[in-house]
């Protein structure tokens, strides 16, 4: 089907809509937008997906929720609590696990949608941070995402304490913890949030807005602009054949795309199902009715607060006295400054790679990994650093699963939330210069084909072809990354004469020299040896490089 | 004949028969005195052999560590007033004897020597030391006897900060732990609670009754063979594993199917 002639069932609506509305054009245009075909770009569709049956499951939960937290003796049908006092929330959830009709596997549905939009958003994400799709024009729909990330992060915190069970309390008072530990507002945030002292009695009906209202609201308002500047922007595409900085290849809307994406979201759905028909999650029964007082080993909270949990057990116990005040570095540091890193470093990320790079033009081809190596490797540093943290949240789990000492896993993990980034930044490089060195050889030399010739002086070779025309475009999509004006040249800008204005001064030269470092040409592709075609060439092997 | 006339009347002859007089008196005052005492100490514990049998048991297979009466050593406490119930919740649950020293003595397979007959004279012979806590009887430790409700309820309140909500165990400091409940017969349970082994505290009846006790048991045997209402239990520890799942089966399923379904290329005409 050529893109220019519009399918029947389109041109039918549009010209019924036009014809009423003026608004056939509209959907002529926007129902052939083309869609660039990667399975990498269907991670955040995951995301997108889980959120609608967020929505529908979480909807028919409210139907049965009582965020309340007035005592009631539990009346249910599970035995192991009969008599015993509990919130109405508590008493509520365990009334829709057990005493609903299809309650328990929408409450298992809600949650595991939960864990895959969150982990949806990361491998989202990543897709994008390791592509360079944030670059411009996108920066702004990368911080519509950072902010998505980091409101999830609450939605979900809100929603796990809603059953107001033991586990989800302790969950709760971490966060009391670190709320009445801030300076200066400390005291009034906690009785704010709490409605006097903790535990209070109100703080379930608080969250429950926050869960159900404010923060869904907000989700939603940004994913649908995150939808929109997306669809304004078109999507990025991978380097290949007859893919430029101005086109779009790929598939249009309707038909193609829309039968891909609603293929995938009845995968998103049919896993979501199948994990809360046969998988137990957050069984709350089991963990009791909240009181202060009784804490349980093996507390955690859903693995995306998991990383604060690791950071929390990492710390050791500082704490700064002034003038009669106490500042509980030990709770503050791992609540803040983990999330600060990680979440302002996404934030930021774009921008500062601008500013060493100096490079202002727009950006539709999406990068492959191995050809910005710098930032790929400060990409798998921070994911180490998170997955370090992360680890060493559930450190109890790991000492008593492989028979360690919990105290060994703290040591361990406060040496490697240093060390670890470290050594994922240098692997990765290696890995990425060693990847791209890879792609030279496939310019340069061509691919195995398979055959063995054997030479006049006895010795066999392999021949390489030429490789496939798409792999070949796919390969040649790479550009060096951009530098500064002045900062490429060996000797550098100083030396060629004077340095651009803002170059000067110590900032300006440890800009270049950032720039110098994180830019340019590792490993050209068309390197050296030059003749490459001789190589590649059957039979013209009168060279013994050929074997390398 | 006339000999032994003689020497009547020989002159040491009266300190002679003074001192076998002595002899034989002292001699069937301590005979006496002491098969009273392990009488005594027998009817305590049962049968009178259980005890010269439980030494005997004892001096084969734990004096090694804890000394030839059970009086310590440096690798291992005096086993003096720990009590019948000690004995039998180590020797049972195949603690005891040790087979190396460790951080903690890990419930393992008892060897082949110890069933009920050899646990029963090993504790006869331990109790008859000095005391301490006893065997519960069979109507104690009762599931079926209990209230899981209310057993649920203490055992919330006492035990899940080491031993986890549903007993499936925990980390203590430096290779120390809480082990996990599932294999722990209704009389160890209660065992573990009157006697404290190792890092375990103490729970006498003054802070929980026998029948708080039946209670705990009650709950703890209850949950733990319980169905899982929601699917598979994942180790019932809760969101680690949750989370896992859902990296490993969820967000791969997806990114599986992803790749599947773009797998098609459409080819640009
Ligand atoms: C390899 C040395 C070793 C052997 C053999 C050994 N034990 Fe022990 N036992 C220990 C150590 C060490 C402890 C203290 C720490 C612990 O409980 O792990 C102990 C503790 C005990 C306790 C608990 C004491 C208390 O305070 O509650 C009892 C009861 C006990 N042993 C009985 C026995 C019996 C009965 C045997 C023989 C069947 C035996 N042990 C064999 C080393 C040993
Ligand atoms: C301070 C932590 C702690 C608390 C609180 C605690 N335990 Fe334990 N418990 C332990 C440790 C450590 C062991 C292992 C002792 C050993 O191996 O000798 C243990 C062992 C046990 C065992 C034996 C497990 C087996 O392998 O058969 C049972 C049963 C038990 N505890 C029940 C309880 C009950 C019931 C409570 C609450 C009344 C409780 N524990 C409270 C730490 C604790
Ligand atoms: C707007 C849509 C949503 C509605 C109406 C909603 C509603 C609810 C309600 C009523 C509960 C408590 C009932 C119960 O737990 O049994 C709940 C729990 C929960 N929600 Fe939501 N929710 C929504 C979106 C989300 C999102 C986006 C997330 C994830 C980031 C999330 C995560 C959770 C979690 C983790 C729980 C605890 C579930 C459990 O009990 O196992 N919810 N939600």
């Amino acid at each position: 089907m050529s893109i220019t002639t519009v399918p029947k069932p389109i041109a039918g609506t549009s010209s019924f809509l036009d014809d009423r509305l003026g608004a056939g054009n509209f959907l002529k245009r926007n129902l052939r937008k083309i869609f660039p075909d990667h399975w990498s770009f269907l991670l955040g569709e995951i995301a997108l997906y889980s959120f609608i049956v967020l929505l529908l499951t979480g909807t028919f939960l409210t139907f049965f929720f009582k965020p309340s937290m007035g005592e009631v003796p539990y009346e249910g049908s599970y035995e192991p609590l009969k008599g015993i006092m509990m919130s109405e929330a508590y008493a509520s959830s365990l009334h829709i696990s057990f005493d609903v009709r299809g309650g328990l596997l929408m409450r298992q549905m809600h949650h595991w949608a939960a864990l895959l939009f969150v982990g949806g958003m990361m491998v989202h994400a990543l897709r994008v941070f390791f592509t360079g799709a944030y670059r411009k024009p996108r920066e702004l729909n990368w911080l519509i995402g950072v902010l998505l990330l980091t409101l999830a992060l609450f939605e979900g915190l809100t929603g796990y304490s809603l059953p107001d069970d033991l586990l989800s309390g302790a969950g709760l008072r971490i966060t009391e913890g670190v709320a009445i530990s801030l300076p200066l507002v400390g005291t009034w945030i906690t009785f704010f949030l709490f409605g006097g002292e903790y535990p209070g009695e109100d703080v379930i009906s608080r969250f429950y807005s926050l869960h159900i209202l404010l923060i869904p609201g907000i989700l939603l308002a940004l994913i649908t602009a995150h939808m929109i500047l997306m669809w304004v922007q078109k999507h990025t595409q991978m380097p290949g054949k007859g893919r430029t900085n101005e086109n779009v290849v790929g598939a249009p809307f309707y038909p193609a795309f829309m039968v891909k994406a609603g293929a995938y979201f009845m995968f998103t759905f049919g896993v979501i199902a199948l994990l809360g028909a046969f998988a137990q999650i957050n069984p709350i029964w089991l963990f009791g009715p909240y009181t202060p007082a009784d804490i349980s080993a093996g507390s955690q909270p859903d693995f995306y607060m998991g990383f604060l949990e690791g950071s929390l057990r990492l710390m050791p116990p500082w704490e700064i006295n002034i003038a009669g005040f106490t500042l509980p570095m030990s709770v503050l540091i791992p609540a803040l400054v983990p999330m600060g890193i990680i979440m302002t470093g996404l934030a930021l990320y774009p921008f500062i790679e601008q500013w060493v790079t100096g490079d202002r033009s727009e950006h539709h081809i999406a990068d492959r990994p191995r050809n910005n190596p710098h930032r790929t490797s400060i990409g798998m540093a921070a994911v180490t650093f998170y997955g370090v943290l992360w680890l060493l949240g559930a450190n109890d789990e790991l000492a008593s699963f492989f028979h360690i000492s919990l105290n060994a896993t703290t040591y361990v993990g406060r040496v490697m939330v240093f060390l670890g980034p470290a050594i994922a930044y240098y692997v990765t490089y290696r890995v990425c210069l060693g990847l791209q060195r890879s792609d030279a050889a496939v310019i340069g030399h061509g691919v195995e084909s398979g055959v063995i010739k054997r030479l006049p002086n006895g010795e066999y070779i392999e021949v390489h072809v030429p490789p496939n025309p798409a792999i070949e475009a796919h390969v040649r999509g790479k550009a060096p990354v951009p530098m500064l004006p002045g900062a490429d040249g060996d000797g550098g800008g100083e030396r060629d004469g004077v340095p651009p204005k803002q170059l000067r001064g110590p900032l300006g030269r440890l800009r270049v020299k950032m720039s110098r470092a994180y830019g340019g040409e590792k490993i050209p592709l068309d390197d050296g040896h030059g003749h490459g075609e001789e190589h590649a060439a059957i039979g013209s092997g009168e060279d013994r490089s050929l074997t390398h | 004949m006339t000999r032994i006339t003689a020497g009547r009347r020989h002159p040491l002859a009266r300190y002679a028969v003074l001192l076998l007089a002595l002899g034989l008196l002292g001699g069937i005052y301590t005979f006496v005195a002491s098969t009273t005492g392990r009488a005594d100490a027998s009817i305590a514990a049962g049968r009178a052999d259980d005890v010269a049998e439980g030494k005997k048991l004892f001096q084969q297979s734990c004096a090694s560590c804890h000394g030839f009466n059970a009086e310590g050593s440096n690798v291992a406490p005096s086993l003096v007033g720990v009590g019948a119930a000690a004995v039998d919740f180590q020797v049972s649950s195949g603690r005891m004897p040790l087979a190396r020293p460790e951080a903690q003595a890990p419930r393992k397979p008892p060897p082949p020597w110890v069933n009920e007959t050899t646990i029963r004279q090993l504790s006869a012979y331990v109790e008859s030391l000095g005391g301490g806590p006893t065997v519960p009887a069979a109507e104690q430790v009762d599931p079926a006897k209990g209230d899981p409700a209310k057993g649920g309820e203490l055992f919330r309140a006492n035990c899940i900060q080491c031993h986890n909500f549903v007993g499936a165990g925990g980390a203590l400091t430096r290779g120390k732990y809480a082990p996990n409940l599932t294999e722990s017969t209704p009389t160890q349970i209660y065992e573990a609670m009157i006697t404290g082994p190792q890092a375990m505290p103490v729970f006498n009846d003054s802070i929980i009754t026998p029948e708080q006790k039946r209670d705990m048991i009650a709950y703890i045997t209850g949950v733990r063979s319980q169905v899982d209402p929601g699917g598979a239990g994942l180790g019932r520890i809760g969101p680690v594993t949750e989370g896992l799942t859902a990296w490993i089966v969820g967000l791969s399923l997806l990114v599986l199917a992803a790749i599947w379904i773009t797998a098609k290329k459409r080819q640009a005409k």
